[in-house]
């Protein structure tokens, strides 16, 4: 905790980019057949995954 | 009938049942502990809390109600994909904290947490009796999903042996997680799971090659949903329902008292933060199930009964002892969160309100033995409810029961980080927030949890349990403000600032 948790500020990153349906709810452009709005959420599921993965390594330095 | 679907349902089914019983010799403790039975010692590690966490997440309901939605809404369904994913951040801060101050006191619920943080009984009874009145349905719904694959099959009888499949299945349940606690749905989950990957693996892949490609499937999609007023790009009159439904649901689900027990039930707070990155996988999978809908779109499937998109496309497209597998993960995805519920409730009852107001200080064991009692009359009670009262009302309370937890944010989420909340003040916000959440699904005839909020001369459409909590949380602030100010006592607090950073693996070092 302390000076770290400064780093928790990057979890607002998934509440924007997910919760702000105007960033993505369009049909193009599509990737392998997806809509946008179908791979940009899926990309967001990778990018949450990471995230916690990097913060979880931040604390545990 | 179909036999062969049949006969590996079948088998899968008394494999778990096996594994269930056998789970109380697993990391053997003893038994006549609560912390033992209902949290089994705290002491999961981060491979079986992962699967005990992610049963919680994805259930049967999950698998067959969230294709069933995106089958006739479309897009809005997949409000199920930003929920679970802004679920992680909010799991990562907050629920070590609560682990932590749990292990240090031990508190068996977020009840417990409560009565000792603010020294109101009142309080955590009233956060109890939450948690237990949105578990009841949410379990009753578990049976649907296991109702649902054994009508696929060709199963449902009539009269009494319409339900007899059902009975057997839940007798089973409430045997095992009786004699085996929080160890049998630990246990069964990762069998579960296994399924489940498997299942959902092989129909993304299968099930494409056969309708012409995921394109193709969207395109279907696309033109088909219009007719059932769905559509497959969420239209921007929905955007502020789609957030706020998914923010609420996200909030609420940690709170669940399933999601807590699986929480507590883990080995330190790190295992919970390392699960926080390891858990993404399943909504990657709840994706693919959400996907389903559509591509029982493209595959030509009609039903008036929704519930059954998701056996029905199986069926159609994938070999029948194969349907057979994924109707077994179906079923065995629907034992293992309710064995989690039915134990979360029974700690619930057995420690906020046996134990509060009718038999203090009684030992340990008898409160495991209560426990115990209970988990089953919670089992049974779930399925009188199923089998007695219309599914619609089953719905209709768990739909309730998401805008209910949410209302107990402010004490126990807030209460994790300050003690500035005035006890009274989260009572009445609470209430006030029940009050408000329950009255808008009422208006809206319990059919949905979305709410068009009038101000001034605007329309806001959004979540029940949003606009309920903005209502709870002024309350809250402004009780608080007021009942300081006044110098009201706030109770003694049983926690020390201490209790909620450090593992206490770590603390003996320092």
């Amino acid at each position: 905790m302390g000076a770290k948790s400064g780093w928790y500020w990057l979890f607002l990153l998934p509440f924007i980019g997910t919760l702000w349906p105007p960033f993505y709810s369009s049909y193009h452009p599509t990737l392998a057949g997806f809509p946008f709005m179908y791979w940009y959420l899926i990309l967001w599921i990778f990018l949450v995954a990471i995230l916690s993965g990097i913060i979880y390594f931040i604390d545990n330095r | 009938m179909h036999w062969s679907a049949f006969i590996v349902f079948l088998i899968l089914f008394a494999i778990v049942t096996v594994l269930g019983f056998s789970a109380s010799r697993w990391h053997r403790g003893n038994m006549d502990l609560i912390e033992e039975w209902g949290l089994a010692g705290r002491r999961f590690g981060t491979f079986v809390t992962w699967f005990l966490l992610g049963g919680d997440l994805y259930t049967a309901y999950t698998f067959i109600a969230v294709p069933a939605l995106v089958y006739g809404a479309g897009a809005f369904g997949f409000f199920a994909v930003p929920y679970t994913i802004v679920v992680f951040p909010i799991m990562y801060i907050v629920m070590p904290r609560l682990w932590r101050v749990s292990k240090q006191r031990n508190y068996v619920t977020a009840s417990d947490f409560v009565r000792g943080r603010f020294d109101s009984s009142l309080l955590a009874l009233a956060i109890a009796i939450t948690g237990i009145l949105a578990t009841m349905p949410y379990i009753a719904l578990q049976l649907t999903g296991i109702q649902a694959v054994l009508t696929a099959m060709g199963l449902a009888g009539h009269g009494f042996l319409k339900d007899l499949p059902l009975i057997i299945a839940f007798v089973i349940l409430a045997a095992y997680t009786y004699t085996s606690g929080l160890r049998a749905p630990a246990l069964t989950a990762i069998l579960k799971d296994i399924l489940i990957y498997v299942t959902v693996i092989v129909a993304c892949i299968a099930i494409p090659v056969e309708l012409g490609g995921y394109g193709h499937i969207f395109h279907v999609a696309a033109a088909k949903l219009p007719a059932t007023k769905g559509s497959l790009i969420l239209s921007p009159k929905l955007f502020m329902a789609f957030s706020t439904l998914a923010l609420g649901s996200a909030f609420a689900l940690l709170l669940y008292p399933h999601a807590v027990t699986g929480t507590l039930g883990a080995k330190s707070g790190k295992t919970i933060q390392r699960n926080a990155a390891l858990l993404p996988l399943y909504s990657l999978a709840l994706t693919f199930i959400a996907i389903l809908g559509y591509m029982a779109i493209a595959a030509g499937i009609h039903t008036k009964d929704t519930s059954l998109v998701v056996p029905l496309l199986f069926l159609k497209t994938l070999p029948e002892w194969f349907a057979g597998f994924g109707f077994g993960a179906i079923a065995i995805g629907a034992l293992v969160p309710a064995a989690i519920m039915a134990i979360a409730a029974a700690n619930l009852f057995t420690r906020n309100i046996y134990r509060e107001y009718f038999a203090q200080g009684e030992g340990p064991n008898r409160e495991a033995h209560v426990a115990k009692i209970v988990g089953l009359i919670v089992i049974l009670g779930a399925l009188l409810f199923i089998v007695a009262i219309p599914l619609q009302y089953s719905i209709y309370f768990q739909t309730l029961g998401g805008i209910w937890i949410l209302q107990t944010v402010p004490t126990i989420m807030f209460g994790l980080y300050t003690k500035w909340f005035h006890r009274w003040g989260l009572l009445l916000g609470w209430l006030i927030g029940m009050i408000v959440g329950t009255s808008m699904a009422a208006q809206e005839s319990f059919k949905t949890s979305i709410y068009p909020l009038h101000l001034g001369h605007s329309v806001y459409l959004g979540y029940a349990g949003i606009w309920a909590i903005i209502a709870n949380i002024i309350v809250v602030v402004v009780l608080t403000l007021v009942l300081n100010a006044l110098h009201v006592s706030n109770g003694k607090d049983d926690t020390a600032s201490q209790d909620y950073v450090s593992d206490p693996s770590q603390a003996v070092g320092q």
